[in-house]
């Protein structure tokens, strides 16, 4: 009998050729002939463009072209925008600049050469004269009728405002024993893929075909898009997103850079190439969140909250990339957190910047939320005296599911939940009680020690395709080949994620074969149905539900077919372990894969082949959940943070691998943490970069990184018949909120209750100097 | 153009190159050894480093004619005779990688550490590691991985490093 492999920490499939530098990311892929592509961006944050001299770039020897944005940028149809928002404002955004630019990093002009040192030379022979103009950067300010209006046409800087939330607001705050209110920033935050962008792009004139490598999260998608902005058939476009070095949302997106490689290599009949560096990532590549919002919260004596409303400015940026307007309302969709809340309400006003766009940023407007109420919860547990964990309890639902969904003032229904059980588990590795008496003693004994806890909900398995831009549902083929290999084509994208993997254990144990004997395909138009791609924590939930189903749909069929070898009937036949068994006699799956081929001995109606192809459509998203714990000690004469420790207990449905839900859950709660203490994209009030290197961009280290205690629950979602729920962002919506708390409660009996991220040792030392100061 | 001579992986390679040549360029796009990898161009993120002479260095703050006359290995010449080196498997077992992409730097570093010192703390070797950013782990896997790799290499002698 083979060893069940679902639910087992198995090593990954995918890393022989990772861990000995085989892998073939965009720039590891030599075409000869290939030219290559080096950008000039513009140096200022909104200017007029006068003059773009290229003579000199032109004459550079190697240098094959030169396109400014007059050559190409209405040869070329806009950089799209998937999001609608009734009402929205959209400015037209070409490829590249041509008469103003709107952001430090916004491309004017592109140089193709033999190699890239010689496009460097070049695009810095490039000329540029700029008339400078006033320039708009804070979100809140922008939308001052006031303010300089960055695009004319539009005659404002608001991209769209917004009301979303049920239940009557105004009741239900006049109903509350107490109102808090708290301002609170949510930085922009720029995702540092390790490996930044890439473009590979190669024409075959004869065959009319254009193939396309480039570092993206979303294949399929990014083929129509880019189809439809050259004009260019889709059928004869192949996108391949071969290794791809990390996304976290930032190439869940459509680039200008694709499309204008694409449209140079048909230009030059030449393979062209673009790598963007490591600057031009952190200037041209989507950043993440970028709020500024006011919380008021209302809540009886005893805890109960009433009602929750938030007004938020969300900056834009200058442009709309694929998601940009979409962020906010996700924001909006989970206000609730896992609480009771009778009414919520979001006001939203979008504006634009002078700054690169925001965009989706692992959790991706759900760290945003989940933030807020977190944050929210904490203060009326500091206003009303209570405990931080009382008060999360009183406002908790009863565990639900399936046959009592949890229905929030935010429109939606959640799937499962059992909000105490993560809690009580948390809390008991955290020693709570304990905790709180250490705490205590130890600030009697003049140390700072804060405890912070959050209990969160995230949205997840994105989703059904009414609720998305772009169809949320996902596919999957899974063929049996002759030597009974099987071939799992999915129309996720991992990259990193681990499903080559993970999706290889469910096909192994529905089939009764070994992962080993399981390939899995994605990324590449031309070899994989379409599908929608890896985010929002989606491609197991939804993209692993598809490999299930089709999975089911080819069981049937070669039950069907090993009843006709065996001479039974098909209901008196069972399959276990590669086996097919009735009455005393059996077939192996070997023995009917070849049979589905050879083809000579199949039922009158059966068609030949072992073949099944599933589009899964989810009925919902799923909610996974948790708390996480973080206890932190501040060094009194300096400020300095340390994590003492951190706990997390997630529950993220029913898991395939826990050694991947691991993986996922340490880097989210990093990321998290960067955004709590370290990271922040910063730009001067010229609208100059000030973070444009990691030198200035404070990309967690390992040394400042606290040892992570897991575990976890298990709650599955009735959603999909594996009931899983999906883990990608969860450390990164669950993690920020307590660290701050936690760091706030370090400082709770000098006054304070709230501070802003990324809080920073100099923060926090400026506190306790004051402190000292007032003491004194 | 400069002539060198750089034995790479137990390869001598003679080449003529532009002085300005950087050693990773050198590596990726003049030999064809892409398992090292670019990730910041300015010495931070630790993707880019192999060995040099028995040292870690970070091949993007290197010109290629500093490398002249040297032995160099990447992590494609890491596995000898197809055997993977004890930090590999480690990384392999312990899931010490997502998406890959700093991981032959994280390997290469990792290898440098234990040749230090072969029993460091996790907190030597959390700073062992500070040159290398990994956005995909959050490190844990990898500081597990490394202790995994420190214990492999005390009861297995490592392959000789070419
Ligand atoms: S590429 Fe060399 S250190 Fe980042
Ligand atoms: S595994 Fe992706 S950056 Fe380290």
């Amino acid at each position: 009998m083979a060893e069940k492999v679902v639910g087992k920490g198995i090593k990954r499939t995918e890393d022989p050729r990772l861990i000995q530098g085989l892998a073939h990311y965009v720039d590891d892929i030599k075409l000869p002939d290939t030219l290559h592509a080096v950008f000039v961006r513009s140096i200022y944050a909104h200017a007029r463009i006068k003059k773009v001299d290229v003579a000199a770039a032109q004459k550079t020897p190697g240098v094959v072209a030169v396109y400014t944005g007059k050559d190409i940028s209405q040869k070329i149809g806009p950089v799209p925008c998937g999001a609608a928002i009734p009402d929205m404002k959209q400015p037209d955004h070409r490829v590249m600049a041509t008469d103003k630019v709107y952001w430090v990093g916004h491309p004017i002009a592109v140089v193709f050469a033999e190699n890239k040192y010689v496009a460097r030379d070049a695009a810095d022979k490039i000329e540029v004269d700029y008339e400078e103009l006033p320039v708009v950067l804070d979100e809140e300010k922008a939308a001052d009728p006031k303010s300089p209006v960055i695009h004319e046409k539009i005659g404002s800087n608001i991209a769209y405002k917004l009301t979303a939330g049920e239940g009557d607001i105004e009741a239900a705050l006049k109903a509350a024993d107490k109102i808090v209110r708290q301002k609170i920033y949510h930085k922009r935050l720029a995702p540092i893929a390790m490996e930044g962008r890439g473009v590979l792009a190669r024409y075959y004139p004869g065959e009319q075909e254009l193939t396309l490598w480039t570092s993206t999260q979303i294949p399929h998608l990014a083929r129509t898009q880019i189809s439809l902005m050259l004009g260019f058939p889709e059928n004869k476009l192949r996108l391949i997103a071969p290794e791809v070095g990390g996304g976290f949302g930032s190439k869940l997106n459509v680039y200008a850079e694709e499309a204008i490689m694409a449209y140079a290599s048909m230009q030059l009949g030449r393979p062209v190439k673009w790598i963007e560096g490591r600057r031009e990532n952190m200037q041209g590549t989507i950043h993440g969140r970028g709020q500024v919002g006011y919380i008021e919260i209302g809540c009886k004596k005893d805890g109960t909250i009433t009602g929750f409303r938030y007004n938020v400015f969300a900056d834009m940026g200058s442009y709309f990339q694929l998601l940009t307007p979409a962020i906010p309302t996700l924001t909006g969709l989970m206000l609730s957190g896992c609480y009771k809340i009778p009414a919520i309400q979001m006001n939203v006003t979008a504006c634009f910047t002078n700054k690169m766009s925001t965009d989706a940023y692992r959790g991706a407007g759900r760290p945003e939320a989940t933030y807020v109420i977190e944050r929210a919860m904490d203060l009326v547990a500091a206003e009303l005296g209570m405990d931080v964990v009382e008060v999360r309890r009183k406002n908790f639902p009863e565990p639900f599911g399936a046959e009592n969904p949890f229905k929030v003032a935010t429109g939606l229904f959640y799937d499962s939940g059992n909000y105490q059980g993560a809690l009580d588990k948390a809390l008991k590795m955290a020693d709570y009680t304990n905790l709180r008496v250490e705490q205590k003693k130890a600030r009697a004994a003049g140390r700072l020690i804060g405890v912070g806890v959050s209990t969160y909900v995230e949205i997840c398995a994105m989703g059904p395709s009414p609720a998305l831009p772009a169809g949320g549902w996902e596919s999957a083929t899974v063929r049996i080949e002759p030597t009974c290999k099987v071939t799992i084509l999915t129309g996720a994208s991992p990259h990193g994620q681990g499903q080559e993997t993970s999706f290889s254990q469910i096909a192994a144990d529905e089939l009764g074969v070994t992962v080993n004997d399981c390939t899995v395909i994605h990324g590449d138009t031309a070899v994989v149905q379409y599908g929608i791609g890896t985010f929002g924590s989606r491609a197991t939930a939804v993209g692993g539900t598809a490999v299930y189903l089709a999975l089911q749909k080819l069981k049937a069929k070669a039950t069907g077919m090993a009843a006709h070898m065996l001479g039974v009937d098909a209901k008196t036949v069972t399959f276990d372990d590669g086996k097919f068994t009735s009455g005393g006699k059996s077939v192996t799956i070997q023995e009917v894969a070849l049979n589905a081929h050879l083809a000579k001995n199949l039922p009158a109606d059966m068609e030949p082949g072992l073949s099944a192809t599933t589009f899964f459509e989810p009925k919902n998203f799923t909610f996974p959940f948790g708390t996480h714990i973080c206890v932190v000690e501040i060094d009194p004469e300096t400020g300095e943070i340390q994590i003492q420790r951190y706990i997390a207990v997630d529950d993220c449905g029913k898991v395939i691998n826990p050694l991947l839900v691991h993986g996922q859950i340490h880097g989210g709660i990093v990321q998290s943490l960067g955004q709590a203490l370290f990271e922040e994209v910063v730009y001067d009030e010229q609208g100059q970069l000030i973070s444009g290197s990691l030198m200035d961009y404070a990309v967690p280290k390992a040394a400042q990184v606290p040892w992570m205690e897991l575990d976890r629950t298990e709650t599955p979602s009735p959603v999909n018949p594996m009931g899983v729920k999906g883990v990608g962002e969860a450390g990164s919506i669950g993690a920020t909120p307590a660290i701050v708390a936690a760091v706030v409660d370090a400082l709770a009996h000098l006054g304070v209750r709230h501070l802003d991220m990324p809080i920073k040792p100099e923060h926090v030392w400026n506190i306790l100097k004051k402190n000292k100061a007032g003491a004194a | 153009m400069k002539k060198i001579s750089v034995t790479v992986n137990g390869t001598t390679h003679q080449s003529e190159i532009e002085p300005r040549l950087l050693l990773v360029h050198y590596l990726r796009d003049v030999l064809g050894l892409t398992g090292t990898h670019v990730g910041c161009e300015t010495s931070l993120c630790g993707a880019c480093t192999v060995m040099v002479d028995g040292q870690a260095v970070k091949s993007c703050t290197v010109l290629a004619a500093q490398a002249d006359g040297s032995t160099v290995t990447t992590i494609e010449g890491l596995a000898a005779g197809g055997t993977l080196h004890p930090v590999q498997q480690a990384f392999w077992e312990h899931h010490g990688l997502q998406c890959g992409y700093c991981t032959p730097g994280m390997i290469m570093a990792t290898a440098q550490i234990l040749q230090r010192n072969p029993d460091p703390s996790e907190e030597e070797i959390r700073h062992g590691i500070e040159g290398n950013l990994c956005r995909c782990t959050g490190y844990q896997h990898i500081v597990q991985a490394v202790q995994c790799a420190a214990k492999k290499m005390k009861s297995q002698p490592a392959p000789a490093n070419r």
